[in-house]
Protein backbone atom coordinates (compact mmCIF):
# COMPACT_ATOMS: atom_id res chain seq x y z
CA UNK A 1 0.00 0.00 0.00
CA UNK A 2 1.31 3.84 -1.14
CA UNK A 3 2.08 5.98 1.85
CA UNK A 4 0.57 9.71 1.09
CA UNK A 5 3.77 10.80 -0.16
CA UNK A 6 3.97 7.93 -2.72
CA UNK A 7 0.81 7.66 -4.02
CA UNK A 8 1.49 11.70 -4.42
CA UNK A 9 4.19 11.78 -6.45
CA UNK A 10 2.60 8.61 -8.56
CA UNK A 11 -0.04 11.19 -9.45
CA UNK A 12 2.02 14.21 -10.26
CA UNK A 13 3.93 11.35 -12.30
CA UNK A 14 0.63 10.61 -14.22
CA UNK A 15 -0.44 14.36 -14.10
CA UNK A 16 2.77 14.92 -16.02
CA UNK A 17 2.16 12.34 -18.76
CA UNK A 18 -0.85 13.96 -19.47
CA UNK A 19 0.52 17.38 -19.33
CA UNK A 20 3.35 16.53 -22.33
CA UNK A 21 0.46 14.17 -24.04
CA UNK A 22 -2.02 17.10 -24.10
CA UNK A 23 0.98 19.68 -25.60
CA UNK A 24 1.85 16.91 -28.21
CA UNK A 25 -1.58 16.29 -29.06
CA UNK A 26 -2.52 19.78 -29.61
CA UNK A 27 -0.40 20.02 -32.32
CA UNK A 28 -1.47 16.25 -33.89
CA UNK A 29 -4.74 15.81 -33.00
CA UNK A 30 -5.06 12.54 -35.15
CA UNK A 31 -2.00 10.84 -33.86
CA UNK A 32 -3.65 7.66 -32.71
CA UNK A 33 -1.13 6.59 -30.60
CA UNK A 34 -1.06 9.63 -28.61
CA UNK A 35 -4.61 8.93 -28.14
CA UNK A 36 -4.80 5.66 -27.02
CA UNK A 37 -1.53 6.82 -24.52
CA UNK A 38 -4.15 9.49 -23.38
CA UNK A 39 -6.38 7.39 -22.61
CA UNK A 40 -4.40 5.02 -20.65
CA UNK A 41 -2.76 7.49 -18.20
CA UNK A 42 -6.28 8.92 -18.32
CA UNK A 43 -7.32 6.12 -16.10
CA UNK A 44 -4.41 5.36 -14.16
CA UNK A 45 -4.81 9.10 -12.87
CA UNK A 46 -8.02 8.58 -11.91
CA UNK A 47 -8.23 5.71 -10.16
CA UNK A 48 -4.70 7.30 -8.24
CA UNK A 49 -6.47 10.34 -7.78
CA UNK A 50 -9.41 8.17 -6.38
CA UNK A 51 -7.67 6.30 -3.79
CA UNK A 52 -5.50 9.73 -2.62
CA UNK A 53 -9.33 11.47 -2.03
CA UNK A 54 -10.67 8.43 0.26
CA UNK A 55 -7.56 8.23 2.10
CA UNK A 56 -5.73 11.72 2.56
CA UNK A 57 -8.15 14.21 1.16
CA UNK A 58 -9.08 16.34 -1.48
CA UNK A 59 -6.81 17.90 -3.80
CA UNK A 60 -9.43 19.90 -5.16
CA UNK A 61 -12.22 21.64 -3.28
CA UNK A 62 -14.86 19.86 -5.15
CA UNK A 63 -13.19 16.47 -3.98
CA UNK A 64 -14.15 17.54 -0.39
CA UNK A 65 -16.65 14.88 1.45
CA UNK A 66 -15.84 15.85 5.08
CA UNK A 67 -19.78 17.12 6.02
CA UNK A 68 -18.28 18.04 9.50
CA UNK A 69 -15.48 19.65 8.16
CA UNK A 70 -14.37 21.78 4.82
CA UNK A 71 -11.12 19.79 5.01
CA UNK A 72 -9.96 21.45 1.66
CA UNK A 73 -8.20 24.26 4.45
CA UNK A 74 -6.41 21.67 5.57
CA UNK A 75 -2.32 22.12 6.48
CA UNK A 76 -0.12 21.13 4.72
CA UNK A 77 0.10 23.06 1.67
CA UNK A 78 2.11 22.00 -1.09
CA UNK A 79 4.61 24.59 -0.86
CA UNK A 80 5.80 23.63 2.70
CA UNK A 81 8.08 21.50 4.01
CA UNK A 82 7.25 17.99 4.39
CA UNK B 1 -0.62 23.81 -9.77
CA UNK B 2 -3.77 24.75 -12.02
CA UNK B 3 -5.99 23.33 -14.54
CA UNK B 4 -8.01 24.84 -16.88
CA UNK B 5 -11.39 24.39 -17.81
CA UNK B 6 -12.60 25.59 -21.29
CA UNK B 7 -15.52 27.69 -19.77
CA UNK B 8 -16.39 30.87 -18.27
CA UNK B 9 -17.14 31.90 -14.72
CA UNK B 10 -20.03 33.58 -16.38
CA UNK B 11 -21.11 34.13 -19.71
CA UNK B 12 -20.30 36.93 -21.88
CA UNK B 13 -22.19 37.81 -25.68
CA UNK B 14 -21.64 41.31 -26.49
CA UNK B 15 -23.35 41.79 -29.92
CA UNK B 16 -22.73 45.56 -30.42
CA UNK B 17 -18.62 46.01 -30.51
CA UNK B 18 -17.90 49.88 -28.90
CA UNK B 19 -14.29 50.64 -28.92
CA UNK B 20 -15.01 53.13 -26.38
CA UNK B 21 -16.45 50.81 -23.88
CA UNK B 22 -13.27 48.30 -24.55
CA UNK B 23 -10.42 51.72 -24.03
CA UNK B 24 -12.71 52.03 -20.14
CA UNK B 25 -13.02 48.27 -19.20
CA UNK B 26 -9.23 47.77 -20.03
CA UNK B 27 -8.40 49.20 -16.63
CA UNK B 28 -10.22 45.84 -15.11
CA UNK B 29 -7.47 44.38 -16.58
CA UNK B 30 -4.62 45.99 -16.46
CA UNK B 31 -5.27 49.13 -14.37
CA UNK B 32 -4.69 49.71 -10.68
CA UNK B 33 -7.23 48.13 -9.37
CA UNK B 34 -7.74 45.11 -12.19
CA UNK B 35 -8.33 41.84 -12.06
CA UNK B 36 -4.62 41.18 -12.72
CA UNK B 37 -3.18 42.69 -10.02
CA UNK B 38 -5.90 41.15 -7.44
CA UNK B 39 -4.88 37.01 -8.64
CA UNK B 40 -1.08 38.29 -8.30
CA UNK B 41 -1.31 39.91 -4.95
CA UNK B 42 -3.25 36.80 -3.65
CA UNK B 43 -1.85 34.26 -4.65
CA UNK B 44 1.88 35.85 -4.24
CA UNK B 45 0.61 36.62 -0.61
CA UNK B 46 -0.38 32.81 0.49
CA UNK B 47 2.60 32.04 1.05
CA UNK B 48 3.38 34.26 4.38
CA UNK B 49 -0.16 32.86 5.36
CA UNK B 50 0.40 31.04 8.64
CA UNK B 51 -3.18 29.48 8.75
CA UNK B 52 -5.10 26.88 6.91
CA UNK B 53 -8.44 29.13 6.34
CA UNK B 54 -6.44 31.69 4.66
CA UNK B 55 -4.11 29.93 2.65
CA UNK B 56 -7.53 28.19 1.23
CA UNK B 57 -8.82 31.54 0.87
CA UNK B 58 -6.11 33.49 -1.45
CA UNK B 59 -5.34 30.46 -3.13
CA UNK B 60 -9.09 29.84 -4.13
CA UNK B 61 -9.51 33.92 -4.68
CA UNK B 62 -6.62 33.99 -6.40
CA UNK B 63 -7.70 31.55 -8.68
CA UNK B 64 -11.22 32.95 -9.05
CA UNK B 65 -9.03 36.21 -9.92
CA UNK B 66 -7.82 34.82 -13.14
CA UNK B 67 -11.32 33.64 -14.61
CA UNK B 68 -12.41 36.89 -13.84
CA UNK B 69 -8.97 38.15 -16.22
CA UNK B 70 -10.76 35.90 -18.50
CA UNK B 71 -14.24 37.79 -18.35
CA UNK B 72 -12.74 41.13 -18.97
CA UNK B 73 -10.55 39.77 -21.77
CA UNK B 74 -13.48 38.09 -23.06
CA UNK B 75 -15.64 41.36 -22.67
CA UNK B 76 -12.52 43.71 -24.56
CA UNK B 77 -12.58 41.00 -27.15
CA UNK B 78 -15.92 40.86 -28.33
CA UNK B 79 -16.23 44.68 -27.62
CA UNK B 80 -13.50 44.89 -30.54
CA UNK B 81 -14.00 42.57 -33.01
CA UNK B 82 -14.97 43.56 -36.36
CA UNK B 83 -14.49 47.58 -35.80
CA UNK B 84 -14.12 49.42 -39.11
CA UNK B 85 -11.16 51.57 -39.37
CA UNK B 86 -13.57 54.45 -39.06
CA UNK B 87 -15.36 53.36 -36.04
CA UNK B 88 -11.55 52.72 -34.42
CA UNK B 89 -10.36 56.30 -35.27
CA UNK B 90 -13.61 58.00 -33.90
CA UNK B 91 -13.48 55.44 -30.97
CA UNK B 92 -10.27 56.94 -29.88
CA UNK B 93 -9.23 53.56 -29.94
CA UNK B 94 -6.58 53.92 -32.60
CA UNK B 95 -3.95 54.89 -29.84
CA UNK B 96 -3.83 51.35 -28.55
CA UNK B 97 -4.82 49.90 -32.14
CA UNK B 98 -1.23 51.54 -33.08
CA UNK B 99 1.10 49.22 -30.70
CA UNK B 100 -1.77 46.03 -30.00
CA UNK B 101 -4.11 46.27 -32.82
CA UNK B 102 -6.84 43.98 -31.29
CA UNK B 103 -4.73 41.96 -29.33
CA UNK B 104 -5.32 41.93 -25.55
CA UNK B 105 -2.72 43.35 -23.61
CA UNK B 106 -2.67 44.70 -19.91
CA UNK B 107 -3.01 48.25 -19.74
CA UNK B 108 -4.57 50.86 -17.65
CA UNK B 109 -7.81 53.11 -19.52
CA UNK B 110 -4.92 55.87 -19.47
CA UNK B 111 -2.55 53.58 -21.28
CA UNK B 112 -0.20 53.22 -18.84
CA UNK B 113 1.09 49.30 -18.83
CA UNK B 114 0.33 47.08 -16.18
CA UNK B 115 2.89 47.05 -13.13
CA UNK B 116 3.54 45.63 -10.23
CA UNK B 117 3.26 48.17 -8.25
CA UNK B 118 -0.35 48.01 -7.98
CA UNK B 119 0.21 45.47 -5.60
CA UNK B 120 1.51 44.84 -2.56
CA UNK B 121 2.89 41.31 -0.47
CA UNK B 122 3.88 42.60 2.88
CA UNK B 123 4.82 39.11 4.77
CA UNK B 124 2.11 40.21 7.47
CA UNK B 125 -1.28 38.43 7.68
CA UNK B 126 -3.03 41.72 9.45
CA UNK B 127 -1.30 43.87 6.59
CA UNK B 128 -1.92 41.98 4.00
CA UNK B 129 -5.72 40.83 4.65
CA UNK B 130 -6.31 44.79 4.81
CA UNK B 131 -4.77 45.24 1.90
CA UNK B 132 -6.49 43.16 0.19
CA UNK B 133 -10.02 44.35 1.88
CA UNK B 134 -8.96 47.66 0.22
CA UNK B 135 -8.28 46.50 -3.23
CA UNK B 136 -11.40 44.97 -3.57
CA UNK B 137 -13.01 47.96 -2.17
CA UNK B 138 -11.30 50.10 -4.74
CA UNK B 139 -12.11 47.10 -7.26
CA UNK B 140 -16.08 47.92 -6.72
CA UNK B 141 -15.77 51.66 -7.37
CA UNK B 142 -13.90 51.12 -10.71
CA UNK B 143 -16.96 48.35 -11.73
CA UNK B 144 -19.38 51.12 -10.53
CA UNK B 145 -17.59 54.08 -12.36
CA UNK B 146 -17.66 51.17 -15.17
CA UNK B 147 -21.77 51.48 -14.55
CA UNK B 148 -21.73 54.85 -14.95
CA UNK B 149 -20.79 54.79 -18.47
CA UNK B 150 -21.76 51.52 -19.65
CA UNK B 151 -25.53 51.77 -21.26
CA UNK B 152 -25.62 48.00 -23.47
CA UNK B 153 -27.23 45.61 -21.05
CA UNK B 154 -25.04 42.69 -22.65
CA UNK B 155 -22.05 44.70 -21.14
CA UNK B 156 -23.83 45.46 -17.97
CA UNK B 157 -24.67 42.29 -17.02
CA UNK B 158 -21.10 40.68 -16.44
CA UNK B 159 -19.78 43.54 -15.21
CA UNK B 160 -22.08 43.58 -12.55
CA UNK B 161 -21.79 39.97 -12.14
CA UNK B 162 -17.71 41.11 -11.45
CA UNK B 163 -19.09 44.01 -9.08
CA UNK B 164 -20.34 41.81 -6.94
CA UNK B 165 -17.37 39.53 -6.66
CA UNK B 166 -15.50 42.32 -5.28
CA UNK B 167 -17.86 42.78 -2.67
CA UNK B 168 -18.14 38.70 -1.76
CA UNK B 169 -14.31 38.93 -1.88
CA UNK B 170 -13.85 41.97 0.42
CA UNK B 171 -16.66 39.98 3.11
CA UNK B 172 -14.55 36.97 3.52
CA UNK B 173 -11.05 38.75 3.76
CA UNK B 174 -12.58 40.10 6.66
CA UNK B 175 -13.39 37.08 8.51
CA UNK B 176 -9.84 35.61 9.48
CA UNK B 177 -9.83 38.97 11.24
CA UNK B 178 -12.15 37.28 13.73
CA UNK B 179 -10.55 35.23 16.48
CA UNK B 180 -12.20 31.66 18.26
Amino acid sequence: MDTERALLKKIMQYDFTLKELDLYLDTHPSCSRGLAMFAKFKKLREAAAAEYNDKFGPLVPEQSKNLRSWDWVSDPWPWERS
Amino acid sequence: MWQYEKKLQYPVNIKNPDARMAKVIISQLGGPDGELAASLRYLNQRFAMPYGEVKGLLTDIGTEELAHVEMISAILYQLTKDLSIDEIKASGFDTYFVDHTTGIYPVAASGAPFTVEYFQSKGDIITDLHENMASEQKARTTYDNILRLADDPDVRDPIRFLRQREIVHFQRFGEPHRTG
